[in-house]
């Protein structure tokens, strides 16, 4: 006979203090996740300027890149996108029944791959600003 | 037996495509960001580039199954974030139907710009 276990209610975020590795993945997947669903609807949004008018497509977009703050909030989205990625792959296998018994260790793989690639990606997304 | 706790809908199909969706956009969205920001730059892009790209089939073909399967796995992780919450009854019927609307609304608005950008319409 299977068994459950009350977890409590674990939205409840006061419980922070408590929270394990994989409760941290969880809230983590959240967070980049919302924001993504949010870019998203940004991205097209300014993407439809293409509609308007190929100036008015290249006018908006080359502006936008012209803003220091714009191409800071590009290495944040690609930190968030690659932690999305990174934890999304490790979700997948968790789901195939790979990797289980080490998903803190693969979480806190996801945080570094992630921490390294966006500092990478730095000099890339800096480039011209100044 | 104990009581059940989990948010899960054994019956769903929403549960499978979440994650076929998202084998999908592993791929595209690391694609797409090696493509724009380090194969091409964003500070140089202009609107024949776009074009250029997006007048070739196949990269079209992707862009838009990019586009419909980021809004479902999206749309689909904002209710069930909001079901983890503790949605239910017709508040999470009409949540349901607003992000199906603007979910729809997105693929179309995203069509028309994908299209727009070929400059063929």
């Amino acid at each position: 006979m299977s068994q459950s276990h009350n977890r409590g209610l674990i939205e409840d975020f006061g419980r922070w203090r408590e929270f394990a590795p994989g409760m941290w993945a969880w809230i983590f997947h959240k967070f980049t996740g919302w924001v993504l669903i949010g870019y998203l609807f940004t991205h097209v949004a300014v993407l439809s300027t293409a509609i308007s008018g190929p100036q008015l497509y290249t006018t908006t977009l080359r502006s936008l890149e012209s803003l220091l703050l714009v191409r800071v909030l590009e290495v944040g989205l690609l930190a968030v996108a690659t932690f999305h990625i990174m934890n999304g792959i490790r979700l997948l296998f968790i789901d195939l029944g790979v990797g289980l018994e080490s998903q803190d260790k693969s979480f806190y793989a996801s945080l570094v791959l992630t921490g390294a690639i966006a500092v990478a990606s730095v000099p890339t997304f800096l480039s011209g600003a100044f | 037996m104990a009581e059940r706790y989990s948010s899960f809908d054994r019956r769903g199909w929403a549960w499978f495509l979440q994650r076929l969706t998202a084998a999908f956009l592993v791929i595209v969205l690391a694609f797409h960001f090696m493509l724009l920001h380090f194969v091409n730059h964003a500070y140089e892009i202009t609107f024949l580039g776009s074009q250029a790209r997006m007048s070739q089939v196949g990269y079209f073909i992707t862009m838009v199954l990019f586009l419909v399967t980021a809004t479902f796995h999206g749309v689909n992780g904002v209710f069930n974030a909001l079901v983890n919450q503790g949605l239910k009854g017709t508040q999470k019927k009409v949540v349901l139907g607003v992000l199906a609307i603007a979910g729809l609304g997105l693929v179309i608005q995203g069509i028309r710009l994908a299209l727009a950008m070929t400059g063929l319409v």
